[in-house]
């Protein structure tokens, strides 16, 4: 008899523990995946030659960054934040698609994220993850995350090997180089509990060498302090965009 | 007969455990829950770094201190913390100018002391390093210091059987990581802490100074502390104290941090405490003594964009230096210079 009863409470317990776990049926996932192109060709790495604005020759041998504090706008205007910071890298596929957990269901017609890793997490020690600094997105002297690191060679550049390298970070003013970006889904995206939502990011790496300043390869192949940092920064803050649209 | 030899192997193999036990349990090695509570001295402000995400306990610490005495942190395994930092120096480089590295190879600055780091608020001659935890890995990737890589520290540590199981009693699970290797050396380097020479204890009204070094505190007090505040002997600021930039290091200092002209030739203002053991003196260890520091303070010929403060200490007469030298001294803290906490593991 004391069996059945304690058999019969175990089963009481469970029962109210999964009634609450329920409660996460009214949330969903979102996956997110970058695409990567040079102009309106898919990116690939070492091989192809593609022309900047001035129309100088280059190859991308090296192209990452940082995204981090995702929100996503519902259509009555409110913001959701999503936890995270995730380096995406042109030499590992499974890195450009990244899922967000925990949304809540519901219709979403704008996302935004920054280029970076927000002030706090720039001083915030010895971290894991995709934070570990070794996964040689850290400067070590001067503290601080690289945000965008995109590398590649020029028969151009007057650096040795004739390479071209851009090492983008800083977030202490006047140095700042923690970009936002804002996308407008045209179409909303429906988040629903049961399914996987997905959402397409082109990110155009053309976009890193023009607008607002348009870099000739051959007078700056290198990057990796403050100097033209915040220009470079300002070009690729508008290297994403929603093809589907 | 066959039971006698079984009970005598028994007896044998007992021994052996109490022995072992009696080596690994060597006291003077030994740390206790005690030994890594964090102590605030009395007079001392609010620490910066503060152990909130790095609960300090006697496995991490003990990790962290078997890991700056490690030179297998280095790319050749010839190198580790404690080669250039030496206890006895209260962590600085007795004795050498620059830091040195793997191959023989020379660095462009000094070594600075450890000591009470966690009153820092940024690390280095040049306060590059905004976190104490992320500061190591300067030293283990600079070309001319260790020269590695932190993803083959890490492969190394992985195939260690020791530090499997080091990592394993300190953070109770078997990941290892940059982050666990960073902060087991913060919390050893983070309780060095010295707040118990004699200048502290005639503060605390414990001890006395003698007339000339009674001397010397006032006239440092009027004279270097506006730079080197009490009790820690610095106000983290960033000086350009006057000396001539030596062209084939072309160290520029916190300029390059900052990326300001007007920051060219500054340097952290050093802490004091433990002076007497850390000569040679300034970023770039140029002063084998401190009479050719004073000299150099005193003489009132300063490279240009001095810190106007500079002016203080000109003219300071040869018994002036004298008495502020003897004070200087008593800024030693044999307590902390022998406290057994940091003592190399190795040698038990």
């Amino acid at each position: 008899m004391k069996k059945v009863v304690y058999i019969a409470s175990v089963l009481a317990i469970l029962w109210i523990a999964m009634s609450f776990s329920d409660k996460s049926e009214n949330k969903g996932k979102l996956m997110i995946e970058f695409q990567h192109y040079v102009n309106d060709e898919v990116l690939k790495l070492d091989s192809v030659v593609y022309k900047n604005e001035l129309g100088q020759n280059y190859t991308v041998t090296n192209f990452k960054y940082y995204i981090s504090t995702i929100q996503l706008k519902k259509t009555d205007g409110k913001e959701i934040s999503l936890p995270g910071y995730f380096l995406i890298r042109e030499d590992e596929e499974e890195s450009k698609k990244i899922v967000l957990h925990n949304i809540p269901v519901g219709d979403y017609t704008g996302l935004s994220f920054i280029i970076g890793v927000d002030s706090l997490h720039n001083c915030s020690g010895a971290q894991s993850g995709a934070l570990d600094p070794a996964n040689a997105m850290f400067w070590a002297w001067n503290t601080g995350y690289i945000f965008m690191k995109l590398e590649g060679k020029s028969p151009v550049s007057q650096s040795p090997g004739k390479l071209f390298e851009f090492h983008i970070g800083g977030y202490k003013q006047p140095n700042n180089c923690i970009r936002s970006v804002k996308l407008d889904l045209i179409t909303k995206k429906q988040v629903l509990s049961n399914a996987t939502a997905q959402l397409l990011i082109k990110t155009d790496v053309s976009e890193i060498l023009k607008t607002p300043l348009s870099i000739d390869l051959s007078k700056l192949s290198s990057v990796t302090g403050f100097h033209n940092a915040g220009s470079i920064a300002d070009n690729y803050s508008d290297m994403f965009s929603l093809p589907e649209h | 007969m066959k039971q006698r030899s079984f009970y005598i192997i028994v007896l044998l193999f007992c021994t052996l455990i109490v022995c072992n036990s009696f080596v690994d349990d060597n006291p003077w090695f030994s740390i206790t829950k005690k030994d890594v509570e964090l102590k605030v001295p009395k007079g001392f402000p609010k620490p910066v770094y503060t152990f909130k995400n790095n609960p300090l306990n006697p496995e991490t610490f003990v990790l962290g201190r078997k890991l700056f005495y490690d030179p297998l942190l280095s790319s050749d395994s010839s190198v580790s913390c404690a080669g250039c930092h030496q206890r006895i120096a209260a962590f600085g480089h007795i004795d050498h100018q620059l830091s040195h590295g793997i191959n023989g190879l020379i660095g462009k600055r000094n070594v600075p002391a450890l000591q009470n780091l966690i009153w820092k608020d940024a690390l280095m001659w040049d306060g590059g390093v905004n976190n104490l935890e992320v500061q190591p890995i300067n030293p283990i990737t600079n070309p001319l210091e260790m020269n590695e890589s932190l993803t083959n520290v890490i492969l190394k540590l992985k195939r260690n059987k020791e530090y499997t199981s080091l990592f394993k009693k300190a953070f109770k699970d078997t990941v290892i990581n940059s982050e666990r290797l960073l902060k087991a050396l913060t919390q050893f380097t983070g309780l060095m802490i010295s707040a118990n020479s004699r200048y502290d204890k005639y503060m605390r009204k414990q001890d006395t100074l003698s007339k000339t070094e009674l001397n010397g505190l006032k006239l440092f007090r009027g004279k270097c502390a506006t730079c080197h505040r009490e009790p820690l002997f610095t106000d983290n600021s960033y000086r350009n104290n006057g000396i001539l930039p030596d062209t084939s290091l072309r160290d520029t200092g916190r300029g390059a941090i900052t990326g300001e002209a007007k920051d060219n030739n500054s340097f952290k203002v050093p802490g004091l405490r433990n002076i007497e053991m850390t000569y040679p003196y300034m970023h770039d260890g140029r002063f084998r003594n401190l009479k050719l520091v004073l000299d150099h303070y005193s003489k009132g010929v300063y490279y240009k964009g001095y810190d106007v403060n500079l002016n203080l200490s000109k003219g300071l007469t040869e018994k002036e230096k004298t008495e502020i030298i003897s004070f200087l001294k008593t800024l030693t803290d044999k307590e902390f210079l022998y406290d057994r906490r940091f003592a190399d593991p190795n040698m038990k």
